[in-house]
């Protein structure tokens, strides 16, 4: 009984340990050909268009639901102790610290990482990868470095922009529900907030975009066996981000913020 | 086309030992093959008997685990990104099911290489590939399309198209006729045997399609079991002497050849 799961329990860790190192090296590869030429700025573009803009609704609603949720169960919380006053300090930290680049790098994880796994695998069941290489374009040049690139550009515009809505969320629950005062629930969120809150959450979610479409990308770049192969990429591509995020947020606060 | 058949000269593409595993399993086994400038060779065999292994080691695509390929005499095996780059700008390939990119319009699909691999401006490549779309008998309206919006021979139109945008040296040819109906894939034939004799190309094709195989080669070999096991002018193949070849032109279930399981 021993040696059967000591076999098993040693073949997963070489497979999780060859599976590291492959996404290591995919990672080292898109980082050293991103400063080669030739470079795609017209697909870079497009991929800025994609992640940042497309993505700005379902970011826009999560942050601004975040936002009032938060100011609304503070309140409940807060109202026992007499610290309703602290509710746009909370709202604001909490947001621009942590729930403005996880949700936000979770719902892009969820509709961009699993979109360029899909379109990846597509091509690359479908010979379009092998095609650019026969036309003297490099597919990894091509396809993953603008990938890559854009998502560490336009995620921490994005996380911005979130922070932003969800700030104004939790005002409109305040204002208008909580019986704020407009001005002082203003004064009170601009003064608590430091820069240091809005820097790490803006380098989370460039190291977020990064992971997000460095999994798409591997995803679909290394995908086989049409369709079923695809979906499992397109799979695999949204858990794989979606766990990496919640790691390395973790040990970004710590870098950031632990005494 | 077997009269046009040029003479062998000094081979353009040379194949010496070439051998590919996967596993334990051998898919090519030392394979000798020339090509000679101009000439269309014709590699044919059943379904998983190494042909588009043998296609994809030549373009550089997967790399043999032995053996010599030289394209005008430049050994092509170890090549870096840069020398690759360099050696595929002579090469057109058309893949089995396209390959067209179908985020990008017909037109763009065409003027793909010019654009990205010859810094061609984008109004220059337009016209080109309206060029080449009219070479293959498509309008230029067509060149608006999506590809998804064709049916799969003007699919396979385009993809020639592209195939022979760059004016290429040598044109691989994946299965050409493969899921045409006979009319439109004798139009294929038609447009290959047309556009290589035009551009003056060295062609490389791989068929099970017989009717495609004395069409567009000057030559045919026959690959079983990761072996070349026969190879000769197209008009021998009705006399080759090799019951292997025989089973296989005439498609009879009864003979030597046994149905290959895995595809590789």
């Amino acid at each position: 009984m021993t040696i059967p799961l000591l076999t098993v329990l040693g073949r997963m860790t070489l497979a999780f340990l060859e599976a590291a190192g492959a996404v290591t090296s995919f990672a080292f590869q898109a980082i050293r050909l991103s400063v080669q030429p030739p470079f795609y700025r017209q697909q870079l573009l497009r991929q800025m268009l994609e992640i940042g803009y497309y993505s700005l609704p379902v970011v826009g609603l999560t942050a601004i639901f975040t936002g009032m949720v938060l100011a609304l169960q503070s309140y409940t919380g807060f109202a026992r102790f007499s610290a309703e006053s602290a509710i746009p300090n909370v709202v604001v930290v909490s947001l621009t610290r942590e729930l403005g680049p996880v949700l936000a790098g979770l719902m892009v994880a969820g509709r961009v990482g699993a979109a360029m796994a899909a379109e990846i695998g597509t091509m690359r069941v479908t010979e379009q990868i092998d095609a650019l290489t026969t036309l003297s374009t490099n597919p990894f040049k091509y396809l993953v470095v603008p990938r890559v690139i854009a998502g560490i550009v336009t995620l921490p515009i994005l996380v911005l922009v979130a922070d932003i809505i969800g700030v104004l969320g939790g005002f409109l629950v305040g204002v208008y529900k909580l019986d704020f005062n407009d001005t002082a629930y203003l004064r009170n969120t601009l003064d608590f907030l430091e820069f240091q809150d809005v820097f790490s959450g803006l380098v989370k979610a460039a190291v977020f975009g990064f992971l997000i479409t460095l999994m798409g990308c591997y995803h679909g770049y290394t995908s086989k066996g049409g369709a079923q192969g695809v979906g499992m990429a397109t799979t695999n591509a949204v858990v794989s981000a979606s766990i990496l995020i919640l790691t390395f947020n973790y040990f970004i606060t710590e870098a950031f913020f632990s005494r | 086309m077997n009269a046009d058949a040029p003479q062998m000269a000094a081979a353009k593409i040379s194949l010496r030992d070439v051998a590919k595993s996967f596993g334990p399993k051998k898919v090519l086994q030392g394979i000798d093959l020339d090509v000679a400038p101009g000439e269309s060779m014709v590699v044919i065999g059943g379904s998983g008997s190494g042909k588009s292994v043998l296609l994809k080691c030549i373009l550089g695509l997967m790399a043999p685990n032995r053996g010599s390929i030289r394209v005008d005499g430049e050994e092509t095996v170890d090549f870096n990104d840069r020398s690759r780059a360099r050696v595929m700008r002579k090469f057109g390939m058309l893949f089995q099911g396209g390959a067209l990119f179908d985020s990008l319009r017909v037109w763009e699909n065409v003027a793909f290489g010019p654009i990205q691999s010859d810094g061609m401006r984008p109004e220059q490549a337009r016209e080109v590939a309206i060029a080449k779309l009219g070479a293959v008998g498509l309008g230029p309206e067509i060149g608006e399309l999506f590809p998804s919006e064709l049916s799969g021979g003007m699919q396979k139109r385009v993809a020639l198209a592209r195939a022979i945008a760059r004016e290429p040296e040598i044109i691989f040819f994946d299965e050409p006729t493969t899921g045409l109906d006979p009319i439109m894939a004798d139009v294929i034939n038609d447009l290959i045997v047309k556009c290589v004799s035009d551009l003056g190309a060295t062609a490389v094709s791989i068929t099970h399609d017989m009717a495609s195989a004395r069409k567009i080669g000057h030559r045919i070999g026959m690959l079983y079991e990761g072996r070349l096991i026969w190879q000769g002018p197209v008009a021998d193949i009705d006399h080759s002497g090799n019951a292997h070849v025989d089973q296989f032109i005439h498609g009879r279930a009864e003979g030597p050849i046994r149905m290959q399981v895995r595809k590789f």
